[in-house]
């Protein structure tokens, strides 16, 4: 057998290599060189993405198994920032005296879950995609419960395991009938051998539910609230950016690569999904107080707004939505980064703590008042223009109602992301939250985030370099 | 911040002047002054700009009124930095959508301008600012909304290779589908513009917001409704504007006559002349829709009539305050005496409110009304008239205001010991009172420039 057609897969060794290394480093370094943990493991992960952020030409290796196209380069780098970010947002988190010695742990699960996104989102088989499905499950259960004497934590910890096993067994039996019906799990075979038989659309519909319970659209949403509110704020951040824009690419291109013949069924599916999943979050996000919970009502409604992308099924459409995944990192990465400190040094995560935060914390409130505007869609923020970008491509093929019902929940989003607003700039508080001192990782992940929001929309050759990329049906 | 607003001012009148000059060598383009950049290719958005006549007198319109707005907000309190940056925001968004030819950076200037819009009132307004703000930037982003889709309709409808206004003009956008996107975008303009049944967040948002704040949107953002009803809506969607024009004229024709007397029943002076600008943008849109040439060239003097006019009233209004601490008229009397200059000024500005010869409101109501009897059919004819009584309302609150509240005994003592405008207050006031009978007396220059560049417009319409 030919090893050297394992070396191609080279994001995935570069990520296994770092991963190691670090294990070994916890495990062996000294008190002293422990100290410098944190610093070389963001800078090993730098040097990855940076090694790695160039597209090749597209390959298949492993009979298949392993499909590459440079798409795949791009997402995985927008997924590799998004991780930095977090990790430097979590820098103070990690060096307090309790959780220091789980530091290590907190890397190895974390970089584990974004190896399973990269096999998922390279896979070229139904077996390596749930391989890879279930790399990036897993860990996850571990980080949500990671802070284990929490009670809260612990529980959604197994609120999550117990739905995310639920819902890949649903996928895998959905798997299992369509090698039942076709015989083979390639997706290069399947792209022809699926037809449309009554089966292959029940396998469809079952098999996509893992993915659904991935993007936590509604009607399997019902455990982000819960896991959001009770995992630690970087955790969740992790969770509501990385594994959601990993597994909304991957639910797109499988289905233009290997469902295409059922566009027809799909697309009527992901058009319910889309208007009930940005409708009911929305309904839901004005009722809440936790701002985490918030957050994640939002994040479920941000879903159904790509779904407008994967909808649309073309090469417009995946270059949007990969647009937009890269601009919903920056600002939700901005929102849960402000969120993170103010409740690292305080305790507080209620909106109503958030009264007057721009008399004591200016800086802070305005960086999380961009990112609520980027969230809305508000120009000149970035969140604008990967909006209407996904509008257009939706109504590029005449979902104008769909597009309609869409904007009308812009406006309901609007309204409770103008809540968090008005707390910070226009309710006066009694006793606001004290001046927070924001150490220098996280003020840098900050700049870094604000940045993107301010710059992503208005240069046009990040969308034009990404739509030389992308493909549809 | 002077400086930067008194240089607006020179540049705008430059600009001015150049458009002359321009026209005067020969230049008979649509647009002149035009540039263009590819921004997003794959979507054909250009970054293009352009100017005509209706913008340059537009453009002069947002410099003076964000000129005297600034010396209105002399003594902002507290956070003046904030203030001022986003006062600034809303200005640029503002003057951006006015030179737009894209559909594209003129939706996106459109959105621009509405979102400072929530924290200037929310934090610098009074009374219920925080219900008022909300309202109104929901409710003109719903406007938006309906804008948006009706330029994913025009664009993906015309099959267009280009976002451009100019020549997206020049193809034809299917009938069935202009029967929906033309509602759908003359709606979301018409939101900005307080059309019936969508005025309802402009008296709470003018009541409540800081002085400069609502001068400048009474003043120039309500304009970009009826701006952009003419130039998107009426001129890329001609057919549909005939069939659907009737609708809209009902509604424009409500809202002239229902915000007249809406005026004539409150008692809060932001709140009358709120009311009142509703029905003077109202004619507007009514005059747009009328889509001859008079009446079209009526409709954008009357948006900078109304625009100077309302502005000063809202300037006055927020000096009175300033002094007085109340807005109600029923609390207040006799102000003439403690405060001339303010007194005399809030007399003509109510006048030409009211339609005196000499004063900008004149000039406008008549080509308007001018224009409307050109059309001969009892459907016009009737909203026509209906829509002339409205001056007569306007004169019936416009003469109680003065005489309840300038006029008469001093009600409060504590009000005997105020003091008259400052000088930065009177520049502010002496600016937009030039202006006003600059364009009532020699209206010629502008609306010369103005009618020339309505007939591409109408050009379309009559077709």
């Amino acid at each position: 057998m030919d090893y050297s057609s394992f070396l191609q897969m080279r994001e995935e060794f570069s990520l296994l290599a770092v991963m190691v290394f670090l294990l070994i480093y916890d495990i062996f370094a000294g008190e002293k060189a422990l100290k410098y943990f944190q610093p070389v493991a963001l800078v090993l992960l730098v040097a990855h993405t940076a090694l790695n952020c160039v597209p090749r030409d597209a390959f298949h290796i492993a009979g298949g198994m392993f499909q590459y196209t440079p798409m795949q380069t791009v997402v995985k780098s927008i997924l590799n920032v998004g991780t930095i970010i977090v990790l430097m947002q979590a820098h103070k988190f990690l060096n307090e005296d309790a959780n220091r010695i789980k530091r290590g742990e907190f890397y190895f699960l974390t970089l584990s879950t974004l190896l399973g996104m990269y096999f998922m989102i390279s896979s070229g088989n139904f077996l390596m995609f749930f391989i890879g499905l279930e790399t990036a499950s897993i860990p996850m259960a571990t980080l949500v419960a990671f802070d284990k004497y929490n009670r809260k934590s612990a529980e959604a910890g197994a609120k999550y395991i117990l739905s995310a096993v639920f819902a890949s067994s649903i996928s895998v039996f959905g798997m299992s009938l369509i090698y039942g019906s076709t015989g083979t799990l390639y997706f290069t075979d399947l792209a022809t051998l699926i037809t449309g038989t009554p089966l292959q659309i029940m396998a469809f519909v079952f098999f996509s539910v893992g993915l659904f319970f991935k993007i936590s659209l509604v009607p399997f949403h019902l455990w982000t609230p819960d896991v959001y509110e009770g995992s630690q704020t970087n955790i969740t951040s992790y969770l509501s950016v990385i594994s959601k824009g990993a597994a909304v690419f991957v639910l797109f291109t499988l289905l233009i690569k290997v469902f295409a013949n059922l566009v027809a069924q799909w697309q009527p599916i992901l058009y319910g999904l889309a208007v009930i999943s940005i409708t009911v979050a929305n309904v839901f996000a004005i009722r809440q107080q936790n701002l985490k919970r918030f957050l994640a009502f939002s994040s479920i409604s941000q879903a159904g707004y790509i779904l407008l992308a994967i909808i649309s099924g073309s090469a417009m459409g995946m270059a949007s939505l990969v647009y937009y995944v890269l601009v919903y990192m920056f600002s939700n990465l901005a929102a849960f980064g402000v969120l993170s400190v103010i409740e690292e040094r305080t305790g507080k995560v209620r909106m109503d703590d958030y009264n007057g935060l721009y008399q004591t914390n200016p800086r802070l409130s305005f960086v999380m008042m961009l990112a609520l505007f980027s969230l809305a869609g508000i120009p000149p923020f970035a969140g604008f223009f990967s909006k209407f970008f996904v509008f257009s491509a939706a109504a590029a093929q005449g979902y104008y109602v769909l597009v309609f019902i869409a904007l009308l929940n812009t406006i309901i989003s609007l309204y409770y992301y103008l809540l968090v607003i008005k707390a910070m700039f226009l309710n006066k508080s009694e006793n606001p939250i004290e001046t927070v001192k924001s150490d220098f990782p996280l003020k840098l992940s900050l700049v870094v985030c604000t940045l993107g929001i301010l710059v992503v929309g208005i240069i046009s050759s990040i969308y034009s370099q990404i739509a030389l990329f992308s493909f549809g049906m | 911040m002077t400086v930067g607003a008194s240089l607006l001012m020179i540049f705008s009148a430059v600009l001015t002047y150049l458009y002359f000059t321009e026209r005067a060598a020969g230049n008979v383009a649509t647009m002149i002054f035009t540039a263009d950049t590819v921004w997003y290719a794959p979507f054909n958005i250009h970054y293009s700009v352009g100017v005509d006549g209706i913008s340059v007198v537009m453009l002069v319109l947002t410099s003076i009124i964000v000129f005297t707005g600034v010396f209105a907000s002399w003594k902002i309190d507290p956070l003046p930095k904030e203030f001022f940056l986003w006062f600034c925001l809303l200005s640029s968004g503002v003057y951006g959508f006015f030179i737009s030819t894209d559909l594209f950076s003129m939706f996106m200037y459109y959105e621009i301008a509405l979102i400072p819009m929530y924290l200037l009132i929310g934090i610098w307004g009074t009374g219920k600012k925080e219900y008022a703000a909300m309202k109104l930037t929901l409710m003109l982003m719903g406007g938006s909304a309906l804008l948006l889709v009706g330029i994913l309709g025009i664009y993906y409808g015309s099959g267009a290779t280009t976002m451009n206004i100019l020549e997206i003009a020049k193809l034809h956008i299917p009938i069935e589908l202009q029967y929906y996107f033309f509602p759908l975008t003359f709606t979301g303009f018409g939101v900005l513009g307080a059309m019936f049944p969508f005025h309802t967040w402009s008296p709470d948002g003018h009541a409540s917001a800081p002085t400069a704040v609502s001068m400048l949107h009474a003043g120039v953002l309500m304009k970009l409704g009826g701006y952009g009803c003419f130039r998107v809506a009426m001129y890329l969607m001609p057919q549909a504007a005939h069939e659907l024009a009737w609708i809209f004229l009902i509604l424009t024709g409500i809202s002239v006559v229902y915000g007249a007397f809406s005026a004539i029943h409150q008692t809060d002076l932001k709140y009358i002349n709120a009311y009142s600008s509703v029905s003077h943008c109202g004619l507007v849109l009514f005059a747009i829709l009328m889509m001859n040439e008079t009446a079209a060239t009526g409709a954008i003097l009357q948006m900078i009539s109304h625009g100077l006019t309302t502005a000063l009233f809202f300037a006055l209004i927020g000096m009175i305050y300033g002094r007085t601490h109340t807005r109600l008229i029923t609390e207040m009397g006799g102000l003439m005496k403690v405060m001339p200059f303010l007194g005399v000024c809030f007399v003509i500005a109510g006048l030409g409110s009211l339609g005196l010869p000499s004063l900008s409101g004149f000039v406008a109501e008549m080509t308007i009304f001018v224009g409307a009897f050109e059309h001969t059919d009892i459907f016009h004819r009737v909203l026509t008239i209906l829509a002339c009584s409205s001056i007569v309302i306007t004169a019936v609150y416009i003469l109680r205001m003065v005489g309840k509240f300038l006029l008469g005994k001093i009600q409060d003592p504590h009000h005997e010991h105020l003091t008259d405008a400052t000088w930065f207050e009177r520049i502010s006031v002496v600016t937009l009172l030039f202006f006003m009978f600059a364009l009532g007396s020699a209206p010629f220059w502008a609306s010369e420039m103005i009618h020339n560049s309505v007939l591409p417009v109408i050009g379309q319409l009559i077709k």
